[in-house]
């Protein structure tokens, strides 16, 4: 076992190939992505099923969010997802150097992503638009087109608002963390052409957080505008 | 090793679709087109998914097995919606209290 | 394949003893050390369980609340069913026979994911941890449901510790979910084809779907409860808009399926019972490996029958419970051809195989009762009495713990390289069955006769059963306190057993008990199909070592 972890660096001993590795690492992080699927799936249903009741409401709600801020967001999402891609693709190419380089851009573009957030969400605050006791509804954005809207029910609108986005951010910042823990490994080497798998299946978490703001964009930010 | 290296403008490419996506997106949910609003916004949705999943994951160019967990996810989400929406959407269609 | 006389010494290094201390347990990745760790946790959470149990049964011995007060019942009922379904039933069979077993059977030196398999050990044992902690600070009175809005705006009992310890214990079991899932499909041995795979594997291949696709829906509903509790979200709140019955929805989606969790790894145990003890190939070994699959996707498709009257659409309810007997078919079908192969076998009466036949009678109560809970017009005469409770006991206990008894029995030699005292085995095997039934069989006369369950009094026309059910427990204890004395005693005093005492087939019966850490001694190959008793050819090899092989 000792000679051949020398003779193939990083190749676990429970492994015959590398080969074998990289297929069971894949397999792995997509069967971890369904349960991941599924975990957001239980929120998007919710949403669906109230949506459904309370139209009115969620597109009251809907109109406080700020359009602009939701859709550079998305953009910037949108982007780190290109510089994450690229990163896989340098640990394909065994390029350690662009790994560090595109993992900085992957996590720079998602903390301005987690900036745009606070600031949303302090204005939530301030709004008094957050569920609980102290939740005020004022129709200024829709100037009176929602006047009649329940409060009660605009609340769950920000109550899914707030656990989606939530969720979500809560998987950017595990995300964020896990690349800071990426950056020396990735300095010293230590993925090489044979042994990447960690990169890719990073990858593949970052893309499905993506995912999910792609649907969550305009589910929550783009109803009844028109 | 049989990992597929994509060529450098895939990835640009696809990039640029999705933004321009983004930008029809929020253009077209200022239009009004009734119900069709929300068909329109979730099929530019899934249409960018699905270009993420093919080509930032790397589906297109992988094994049968990987491309049936995510076919699987979807149809279990599948499942998921339609007995509970099949339970919200009927309720109270007798028109007894509680059923 | 010939009986090895139990005449073997001990293997000189096997995985118990290399390594000692603590820490090379606590740090270790060996799949076969963390099966042990969680055997000890899930006996120690299924002892405290039990002690709650019994201050059900010995409540419940008089009609008047004259033991516990009402509240303190509440607890005490919601304490058992959590510790029992989330902390027992649901790793009892995967993550303590699973874990040892599965590398094992596929040819394979670990798991895929070693560390991850450890990982999930510690998530367990957080989980029981903060439920621990709950239950000293007074515990949960919800019932292991967590059924809002009382859950989640009313309760003033310790609901946050305990949904927390069992988010995090959900995790568990959806990582070894994954590395099993990633094992069957990346690492079996060469020769070992899908339909080589001993039934066991199959069990838990289908177990591992549920897994990953179920329980992540009951973490965000229990996510959402929490939040519900610290921010007042409303989401499941009546009052202010919200649909109790939406968490009931997302709850059972995970927790019907989790039925299957409890009870497909235990079907795969009574496979390999069967198999080894009848000396015949499972009959229909295809038609029960799709069976298994089956079950795991059609039992996706039948939770609205646990809220038939939850103020659910009857439309919704009636699709429901079509599809629930469904279910009934897969599981009828492995029955058949669990009997089937009992038929002009040469049946032997080893413990293991009593309690496989244990299995077949409980089981067979408990999924025909399952059948009539399922027509709606029953269901919502008995709903919520004595009848569900004792149906469900013949399923889970019946089922998953009476199964995981006989498989511990079946493969404790190859996990301590030692024999367990047969008369003291089979004596606490016959208590199981007497005492189990007569534990639950009175509760479904009573419950048919009205009685509700979650009540700590109830009409004195019902005592009769209540302390035939009571005796019952005690005797049942007996049966389950018995193992834990002379399965002790054999780890020091026992028997050798060598590598096969049951002359059984199978890759985990070819290598030393104990086994050696990195289990084989090179790559077995495998070169037949299972179970093939009748044949006796020799279908294991090792690759490079026998050169008739390959």
């Amino acid at each position: 076992m000792s000679e051949a972890a020398h003779a193939h660096p990083g190749l676990h001993h429970q492994f015959d190939s590398y080969e074998q590795q990289r297929q069971s690492a894949s397999l792995g992080m997509w069967a971890f992505l369904v349960n991941e699927v599924m975990f957001f799936g239980g929120m998007f249903l919710a949403y669906a099923y109230y949506r459904h009741r309370y139209g009115h409401e969620f597109a009251a709600g809907s109109h406080s969010l700020d359009i602009s801020l939701g859709a550079f967001n998305t953009a910037v999402l949108i982007g780190s997802s290109l510089t994450m891609a690229l990163a896989v693709r340098a640990a394909q190419m065994g390029r350690n150097k662009a790994i560090v380089a595109f993992l900085i851009a992957t996590m720079v573009l998602g903390s301005v992503f987690l900036g745009v957030k606070v600031i949303e969400y302090s204005d939530k605050f301030e709004h008094h638009h957050v569920p609980g006791p102290s939740f005020v509804w004022h129709d200024e954005a829709g100037s009176g087109k929602y006047a009649g809207a329940d409060p009660f029910k605009i609340q769950i609108y920000f109550s899914l608002y707030f656990a989606m986005t939530g969720f979500h951010a809560l998987h950017m910042i595990v995300g964020i963390g896990i690349m800071l823990l990426m950056l020396r490994p990735a300095w010293k080497g230590k993925w090489n052409l044979d042994n990447h798998n960690f990169v890719e299946g990073f990858g593949l978490y970052w893309h499905f957080v993506d995912i999910v703001w792609i649907f969550l964009f305009p589910l929550l930010y783009l109803i009844g505008r028109s | 090793m049989s990992v597929h290296v994509s060529p450098l403008r895939v990835y640009v490419g696809v990039f640029l679709a999705l933004m321009v996506l983004t930008a029809i997106t929020v253009g077209v949910a200022f239009v009004d087109l009734g119900p069709l609003n929300n068909v329109v916004a979730l099929g530019i949705a899934v249409t960018k998914a699905t270009l993420v999943v093919l080509f930032f994951m790397h589906v297109a160019h992988s094994s049968r097995l990987i491309k049936l967990s995510v076919v699987s996810s979807i149809f279990w989400l599948f499942l998921l919606f339609v007995f509970i929406l099949a339970d919200d959407l009927t309720r109270g269609l007798l028109g007894v209290a509680g059923k | 394949m010939e009986t090895t006389l139990p005449t073997a010494e001990l293997p000189e290094r096997h995985y118990l003893n290399q390594g000692q201390g603590i820490a090379s347990w606590l740090l270790t990745k060996d799949h076969k050390r963390i099966a042990i760790m969680y055997l000890l946790g899930v006996t120690f959470f299924f002892l405290l369980g039990g002690i709650m149990a019994m201050l059900i049964r010995l409540e419940l011995l008089t009609p008047q609340g004259d033991l516990l007060e009402p509240d303190t019942y509440n607890r005490v009922f919601t304490m058992h069913g959590v510790f029992m379904v989330f902390f027992v039933l649901l790793p009892v069979v995967p993550a303590i026979l699973g874990n040892f077993l599965i590398p094992i059977m596929i040819g394979a030196k670990d798991l895929a994911f070693p560390k991850i398999n450890l990982l999930s050990w510690y998530l367990y044992m957080i989980g029981g941890g903060l439920t621990m902690y709950a239950m000293v600070r007074g515990g949960v009175d919800t019932g292991w449901t967590f059924y809002t809005p009382f859950s989640s705006t009313y309760s003033n009992t310790h609901v946050m510790a305990t949904a927390i310890g069992v988010f995090i214990n959900g995790f568990s079991g959806i990582l070894t979910g994954v590395n099993f899932i990633v094992t069957i499909h990346r690492m079996r041995a060469p020769g070992l084809t899908w339909f080589r795979l001993p039934l066991f594997v199959w069990g838990h291949y289908a177990t591992s779907l549920i897994q990953v696709l179920g329980t992540p829906v009951v973490a965000i509903a229990i996510a959402l409860v929490g939040l519900e509790r610290l921010f007042h979200l409303g989401i499941f709140d009546a009052s202010r808009g919200g649909d109790p019955v939406l968490f009931q929805h997302l709850f059972w989606f995970y927790s019907h399926p989790a039925v299957y969790i409890m009870v497909l790894p235990p079907m795969g145990v009574i496979s390999e019972l069967v198999a080894a003890f009848s000396r015949k190939p499972v009959f229909g070994y295809r038609i029960v490996a799709y069976s298994s699959i089956g079950i795991a996707v059609l039992g996706f498709l039948v939770w609205g029958h646990h809220m038939f009257v939850s103020g659910q659409s009857v439309y919704a309810s009636v699709v429901f419970s079509v599809l629930t007997m469904l279910v009934a078919i897969p599981s009828a079908i492995k029955v058949f051809n669990w009997s089937s192969t009992l038929y002009r076998g040469s049946v032997s009466y080893e413990t293991p195989m009593l309690y496989a036949l244990a299995f077949l009678g409980l089981f067979l109560i408990g999924g025909l009762t399952g059948v009539m809970l399922a027509t709606l017009g029953f269901d919502v005469y008995v709903h919520d009495t004595y009848f569900v409770v004792a149906h469900f006991h013949y399923v889970m206990v019946g089922g998953a713990i009476v199964s995981f008894l006989g498989g511990l029995h079946y493969w404790w030699p190859k996990m301590f390289g030692r024999m367990y005292p047969v008369f003291w085995s089979k004596l606490s095997a016959l208590l199981v069955f007497v005492g189990f039934n007569l534990t639950f069989f009175p509760q479904f006369i009573v419950g048919y006769l009205g009685m509700p369950r979650r009540y700590w009094q109830y009409p004195a026309e019902f005592q009769v059963w209540n302390v035939l059910s009571t005796a019952g427990a005690s005797v049942l204890a007996i049966g389950f306190l018995l193992p834990g004395c002379y399965l002790l005693w054999s780890l020091k005093y026992g028997k050798v057993a060598g590598p096969n005492p049951w002359g059984a087939l199978g890759l985990e019966w070819t290598i030393p008990s104990p086994p050696p850490t990195e289990n084989f001694d090179g790559v077995p190959v495998v070169k037949g199909e299972p179970y093939d008793y009748q044949t006796g050819e020799e279908i294991f090899g090792i690759l490079g070592k026998e050169a008739h092989v390959v």
